[in-house]
């Protein structure tokens, strides 16, 4: 959702980079341009000239660095604003010494409550707690319904009768203590800020419940009004946190800023998906790198960490280096990357890719088809793809049941990416990269790109 | 070489190679027409067996003379802010702050810093040409007629078919802005006007959303049709035009599952939903993009790829009751020329109402 966040950062920051020195002028072109990037990301107005304003203060002031240029300087400076306004550090749960812990979801109509908080029972039974869940929707029709079907599909029970919403959660936490469940997580129907009633309900709820913890749901899609909900929820139920749901689309998520800097409570998870398992605590330092263009870096390892074999990595960029890369490698890597996630996921965390690459729609059944392509060669072609001539095409492309362009387009693209990997000066490599593909020029560029400073960043 | 590096570089390897190799593909298909609608009765097989039409004894809800609420009168919260802002610009004599105080009034509402920048820019000019009276008075009445003039020529009614066969609106948007809603109470009051409605629950992803349609249902007395979860929702509309038919109802008002328009295959299933709807004897004259007025400008992507999928030909923006404006929407009109069909005020049957620029504009000013 942030990436056309990061696209204006980077295009803002492109043209910083190349200049030498920094005045006045220079200063207010680019707050002038990040306002209207947050502007047009959503994030609101108030929080936006507060921004803007710290920026502006602590680039114009004396801090000079001797080590940093001072379009680097900006972009530093950039970058830890907005991770001091997205949270600075994650948040952490704690669970209540006598349990239940009891958790309270409240929000707007349509932001994914119900959603959530079987989301939420799922994360808490893989950190391994039995949690119990509490349908007190008892407004919208089928609310509960949704919220069994959900339930069960994590294999978590679900409390809820047909009385009121007060008695429903009061009654639903006897039912968790009788059944001894550690973590109770209570969802209840949405409602507007300004309705006096439902609010006055909602507030009667957490009195009945004393909640541990109360989450606002919010939908990363929401617009300047997203401030004005956060601050009225706050008010009444005195907020711990944010969820923030729908992330998965290609909202620019000023939401998440504006709620963030208003309310003061940290984002606490984030829902990326409509399933249960989509769902992921917050990390905001992550999250400013990913604005300002330098991917998702800390994801990308952890993930690696968790699903990559080392010494199989090592020995793919060894022989890439060699030269000696095969489709037999290949297919090798890519069972180890999938591993990871979608490939557009972990596309989406590699540091300075460019537009076209990022924007590229990566699906599962493309990637079978690679695959199927890969699989139809012989063991002899995929050691030496250049043994392939039009006959073998035509085999090859008959039996993935794809084209003979397809094939042709693999076969060019791998060879490109094996001839780019081989000149890789080791140790530097990513600028490496980056070199090669601007001297290569042409019609080339899109597919290697950019891959450059961010290695730099990374820790 | 530190292991991180290691696996960026075979991860970006990998990447790259199935990624690139779908840029190339992709662009050569744009050229081709989407693809051929093949899929003639597979649809009807496939479906599980359509329940009947539920007629369940619950209390038809007292409709008859459709009450038209002031969708002034339920702008009234929303209206508390903007009005603030202009109290304190007519306070003020006109000067540059106060074209500042009208802008800042339009990103608040969500109108977008482009939109805006060009109706503040488009003042700004008019003022400098003296084409209007040099008083914030004069200032605020052009700036309402310039929004007001911006969804002029639409009208806020859904066309029926004229042939024969059931009219079939189709409803579409992302999760959470009130697609099922909205069917409810408009299935509501297209019965109490006299039509014969038949409900195809064409959301067969989310947990229980049949079932909220389903109670929709009964309260209006109208027809519905259910695939099982996960059923194809082609085939659901499908059946639901053939129940139609049969019955001669006239109309169809097909849902369907929320969805982000990031997602290309769920995209594409929405396409297939379009193709079935439109095949005869249904008539498909209306596809509604319901927008959630609290959505920032995100609602302009939206409304730019639902229209490039399956063209559509109304908004229908919800949720206006709260504070949020829903201020996209003129932008979304002014880029995309997509009309606005409906509002929704409240929870109530009665809350659904046509969409009147004037007053919308009105009641943002007065």
């Amino acid at each position: 959702m942030f990436e056309t966040l990061t696209d204006r950062f980077e295009g803002i920051l492109t043209r910083l980079r190349s200049r030498g020195r920094l005045g006045d002028a220079e200063v207010a072109e680019v707050l002038r341009e990040i306002r209207v990037a947050l502007l047009e990301a959503d994030v609101n107005l108030n929080v936006v000239r507060d921004l803007t304003e710290r920026i502006r203060a602590r680039c114009t002031g004396a801090e000079l660095s001797k080590s940093l240029t001072p379009a680097q300087q900006v972009i530093k400076v950039v970058n830890e604003e907005l991770t001091e306004t997205l949270g600075g550090t994650q948040f952490k749960l704690s669970y209540a010494s006598k349990p239940p812990t009891v958790v309270l979801l409240a929000g707007l109509q349509g932001s994914g409550k119900t959603t959530a908080a079987a989301s939420l029972a799922r994360w808490f039974r893989q950190q391994g707690r039995s949690p119990y869940l509490v349908g007190a929707d008892l407004q919208r029709p089928a609310a509960v319904e949704q919220l069994r079907v959900l339930g069960a599909s994590v294999g978590v029970g679900v409390f809820s009768e047909p009385t009121d919403p007060v008695s429903v959660s009061r009654r639903g936490l006897e039912e968790a203590e009788r059944l001894g469940r550690d973590v109770l997580i209570v969802d209840t129907a949405g409602r507007l800020a300004i309705d006096k009633e439902l609010m006055e309900e909602v507030r009667r709820i957490s009195e009945a419940l004393h909640p541990h913890y109360t989450f606002l749901v919010v939908d990363s899609m929401t617009g300047q009004d997203a401030v004005r909900t956060a601050e009225a929820f706050n008010a009444t139920l005195s907020l711990d946190g944010v969820i923030l749901t729908k992330v998965d689309g290609d909202a620019r998520g000023g939401a998440a800023l504006s709620v963030k800097q208003v309310v003061g409570k940290p984002i606490a998870f984030v829902s990326t998906g409509e399933r249960p398992a989509d769902f992921e605590p917050f990390h905001p330092d992550r999250l400013a790198n990913r604005i300002l263009g330098m991917g998702d870096v800390l994801s990308l390892i952890e993930k690696a960490e968790r699903n990559y074999d080392q010494q199989v990595a090592e020995k793919a960029v060894e022989r890439l280096q060699a030269g000696r890369f095969s489709f037999d490698d290949f297919l090798e890597q890519l069972q180890q990357v999938k591993k990871m996630g979608p490939l557009q996921g972990v596309l989406g965390m590699l540091p300075g890719m460019p537009k076209e690459v990022k924007n590229a729609k990566i699906e599962e059944k493309d990637v079978a088809k690679v695959e199927a392509i890969i699989r139809s060669m012989t063991p002899k072609e995929r050691e030496e793809p250049n043994l392939i001539d039009g006959s073998r095409r035509l085999r090859i492309a008959n039996g993935s049941g794809t084209s003979a362009a397809d094939v042709n387009n693999l076969l060019r693209q791998f060879k490109e990416m094996q001839k780019m990997m081989r000149s890789l000066p080791m140790g530097r490599m990513m600028g490496g990269v980056g070199g090669r593909q601007k001297r290569s020029g042409g019609r080339n560029k899109k597919k290697g790109g950019r891959v450059t400073p961010s290695a730099r960043h990374s820790r | 070489m530190s292991p991180l590096e290691i696996v960026i570089v075979v991860v970006v390897f990998v990447v790259l190679v199935s990624g690139g190799l779908l840029v190339g593909r992709t662009r050569r298909r744009a050229g081709r027409p989407p693809f051929p609608s093949r899929m003639p009765e597979a649809g009807a097989t496939t479906a599980q067996p359509p329940s009947e039409p539920a007629r369940v004894a619950a209390p038809p809800i007292e409709l008859a003379p459709l009450p038209r609420p002031e969708l002034r009168e339920r702008l009234g919260r929303a209206r508390a802010l903007l009005s603030g802002y202009l109290d304190g610009l007519r306070a003020h004599g006109l000067d540059e702050s106060s074209f500042e105080q009208l802008e800042e009034a339009l990103i608040l509402a969500d109108v977008g810093i482009s939109t805006t920048t060009e109706l503040i820019d488009g003042l700004r000019a008019k003022v400098r040409e003296k084409e209007i009276g040099q008083s914030p008075e004069a200032l605020i009445e052009a700036l309402r007629a310039e929004l007001t003039a911006m969804f002029e020529g639409d009208s806020p009614s859904l066309a029926k078919g004229t042939g024969e066969g059931p009219t079939v609106w189709l409803f579409v948007g992302v999760n959470g802005v009130g697609k099922t809603t909205t069917i409810g109470k408009l299935a509501a009051r297209e019965a109490a006007g006299g039509s014969q409605v038949v409900l195809a629950a064409g959301d067969t992803f989310r947990a229980a959303a049949g079932e909220q349609l389903e109670t929709w249902a009964a309260r209006s007395e109208a027809g519905i049709i259910r695939g099982s979860e996960g059923a194809d929702p082609s085939s659901v509309i499908f059946d639901a035009v053939q129940h139609a038919a049969a019955r001669s109802a006239e109309l169809v008002l097909a849902d369907t599952a929320g969805r982000l328009h990031t997602k290309a295959n769920l995209m594409e299933e929405l396409k297939k939903v379009r193709r079935v709807a439109e095949r005869p004897p249904g008539q498909l004259t209306e596809v509604l993009l319901v927008l959630d007025a609290t959505t920032g400008q995100n609602a302009l992507v939206q409304a730019r790829q639902f229209t490039e999928a399956v063209g559509v030909t109304g908004i229908v923006l919800t949720k206006l009751d709260g504070t949020a404006k829903g201020g996209v929407v003129l932008a979304v009109r002014h880029e995309l020329g997509i009309p606005i069909k409906l509002v929704g005020v409240g929870e109530k049957v009665e809350d659904l109402v046509e969409f009147d620029p004037e007053e919308f504009v009105a009641a943002l000013f007065e």
